[in-house]
């Protein structure tokens, strides 16, 4: 074999290996042709479990966000704007620290609360807050928003997300879960 | 004969060695692709084999968790024996992985390699540099730290964005509503068995093309590819001037992927590993997400593209340079190779060249992000403090306080997001200061409600007198002394 092989010489010319049976051997064909639509059936039956498995969250799609306290309302000083904690109620026992969500508490004035997701509206990076300023930062892209959450610079397309919220028994309680992103805001 | 012989000898008749070496390493190809330019494919291949090696290590350690991941990557950094050596080859292995794919890319599109009839060697390619750059994406994840977090977050944010199927796709990516419980072992399977078994299958293809169609034979000038002619022509070029790759053409390979080697090693033991850079913590809010060098480009084109082009970019661009990297031998599938006689094609690879590279560099220094901590720990140079009133002094530590410096640098430091202010006073008049001020606007906040009209005052009196060199106050047009 001094020569490279060139498999397809010219493909116009059309030398393709012949599949066909040179005989009739209709048995053997009428065999291959059950043995074929059986493993295709077998496929099926196979593909079903599998692509159920992996699309599992599509199949069993419930709202995953839940009320978590944030803590009593002392912790949240009229007019000042905190960071506050939250474990994710959407969790696995392997999740350690990662569960832990931080958001930005508002407390405009009396029960007049702002919670806002701590992801950059823009592509999701972590919002600073700075109280002199009155103004969040974004270190990524240079996402600027007002205290109110509104958007005041840079290129984010809208204001920060905010959680749903509630005051009971003098705790301050959000709804939360779910990365917040455009698609899902929380 | 000898008994060796004979051994050797049946054990090729058993195993069809020489058969097998013939068509394959053996093989003949033109004399002159024995050529520095053509060292770059075999120069990968070694690369993944290093990715497939030092990988396989990593995980007899790695614990795919969110919870241990970080204290797994600690351990192979301080504890294990050489693990901090592995996991800097790995690292290293990528580097070098995708820069010399890029040179081989390169190589292959200015010399016409790509042409009838390897279209489908180099669509093939196209999908190998696609399924590298996933796995780029995968291991920066897998090096679980706050970039991995914050890098996910970003990857979720841009998913979100997909048009109606938005939600789904963000929770298909994380295996979950947020990043926990699964999201890591997705990427642990994706990098670790998923992409590398299609790698395989498509290196296999892209060897078995190279083997069947042949390696392209330098291109000669003015020597054009015509779907009639060439296979003849190829076939008389091996006649003529073939030679068994192995041992007559493989010299160059041989030292290139030797040096090769050499490089990632050392590197891997100058530079060390990279990361894990920060504990995974998303309640640790002071930090500043980076993607890895790979990626800094886009990274970079997301801050600078204007709002309404964002998601036309996002998904349309990839489209788009999909397509005509696919499309490629295609529409150009005959006529020169050389690059001597293909300017537009030297031309293409310059320009994106320089365009990624730009956008990289951007994306490292990164510019448009303010300087969180500016305000607090870069003080106003003192020459911009002497012989100033007591109202421009307050007016300098507003200015500081107030964190303007975090966007505005005054002596070359602080935020590169906003003009520096050493000249302001040249550039603007009082009122036009006030009204910037108070009303923000080109990409400034409105400072209106958090500044009192007294500190307004007195910040604006001290951006007077940042005029250096005596240098003349801006003016207005309706200014008297302008309209004399």
């Amino acid at each position: 074999m001094s020569e490279p092989r060139h498999e397809s010489e010219s493909y116009e010319s059309g030398e393709l290996v012949n599949i066909e049976p040179t005989a009739t051997p209709t048995r053997r064909l009428w065999l291959a042709w059950v043995g074929s639509g059986l493993n295709a059936i077998a496929g099926l039956l196979f593909a079903i479990p599998l692509v159920g498995f992996v699309f599992s969250s599509f199949v069993t799609r419930r709202d995953p966000r839940a009320w978590i306290s944030l803590g009593p309302l002392e912790n949240f000083p009229e007019k000042q704007t905190r960071l506050a904690t939250y474990r994710n109620p959407f969790t696995r026992p392997w999740d350690g620290q990662t569960a832990n969500i931080p958001c930005w508490v508002r407390h405009a004035d009396g029960n007049q609360f702002q919670v806002f997701a701590i992801n950059c509206t823009h592509l999701g990076c972590p919002v600073r807050w700075f109280s002199e300023s009155g103004l969040f930062m974004c270190p990524c892209h240079g996402g600027v928003y007002y205290e109110d959450g509104s958007r005041a610079a840079g290129p984010p397309p809208r204001g920060l997300y905010q959680y749903d919220y509630k005051v009971e028994n003098g705790q301050l309680w959000v709804k939360g879960g779910q990365m917040p992103t455009l698609a899902n805001p929380v | 004969m000898n008994t060796a012989r004979k051994i050797a000898l049946w054990l090729d008749d058993r195993l069809h060695l020489t058969a097998l070496f013939t068509a394959t390493a053996g093989h003949e190809v033109p004399a002159n692709s024995g050529s520095w330019f053509y060292v770059f494919g075999s120069g990968t291949l070694l690369c993944f084999v290093i990715q497939v090696i030092t990988g396989a290590c990593l995980a007899f350690v790695y614990i795919p968790s969110t919870n241990e991941a970080y204290t797994s990557l600690e351990y192979l950094n301080h504890a294990q024996f050489l693990g901090w050596y592995l996991r800097a080859v790995h690292v290293w292995g990528s580097n070098f992985m995708v820069a010399i794919m890029t040179m081989h890319m390169i190589q292959v599109f200015l010399f016409g390699a790509y042409k009838y009839p390897r279209e489908l060697t180099w669509v093939s390619g196209v999908f190998l540099l696609l399924f590298t750059l996933g796995m780029a994406f995968t291991g920066q994840v897998l090096r679980f730290d706050q970039d991995a977090y914050w890098g996910l977050s970003i990857g979720a944010s841009i998913t979100g964005r997909i048009p109606l199927i938005g939600a789904q796709m963000v929770h298909l990516l994380l295996a979950g509503p947020i990043i926990a419980g699964e999201t890591l072992s997705r990427f642990f399977t994706f990098h670790v068995f998923l992409i590398p078994g299609l790698i395989i299958a498509l290196i296999s293809m892209h060897l078995r093309l190279v083997l069947t169609k042949g390696i392209n034979e330098y291109p000669k000038p003015g020597d054009k590819v015509r779907r009639e002619t060439y296979d003849a022509k190829y076939k008389e070029i091996i006649k003529t001037q073939g030679v068994p790759f192995v041992p007559d053409a493989i010299g160059k390979d041989l030292i290139f992927s030797g040096l090769l080697l050499i490089a990632i090693l050392t590197c891997a033991a100058i530079f060390g590993p990279k990361g894990p850079l920060g504990v995974p913590d998303p309640t640790i809010v002071d930090t500043s997400p980076r993607p890895d060098f790979y990626f800094l480009s886009i990274f970079a084109a997301l801050a600078l593209l204007p709002a309404w082009m964002e998601v036309l970019i996002l998904f349309g661009a990839p489209l788009v340079v999909l397509s005509l990297l696919l499309g490629l031998p295609f529409f150009d599938n005959t006529g020169e190779k050389s690059a001597r006689t293909r300017p537009v094609a030297v031309l293409i690879v310059i320009v994106t060249v320089l365009v990624l590279g730009v956008l990289t560099y951007m994306g490292e220094t990164s510019p448009w992000s303010p300087h969180m901590t500016a305000w607090s720990e870069n003080p106003i140079p003192v020459a911009y403090l002497r012989h100033r009133t007591p109202l421009q002094l307050r007016g300098a530590a507003f200015l500081q306080n107030k964190q303007c410096r975090n966007c505005h640098a005054l002596g070359g430091v602080g935020g590169e997001r906003g003009p520096a202010l050493d000249d302001v006073a040249t550039r603007l008049t009082a009122d036009e200061m006030v009204r910037q001020i108070i009303q923000g606007g080109g990409n400034m906040p409105a400072y209106g409600k958090k500044l009192s009209p007294a500190e307004v005052e007195a910040i604006v009196s001290f951006m007077q007198t940042l005029r250096p060199n005596y240098r003349p106050a801006a003016l207005v047009s309706t200014n008297p002394e302008i309209r004399k």
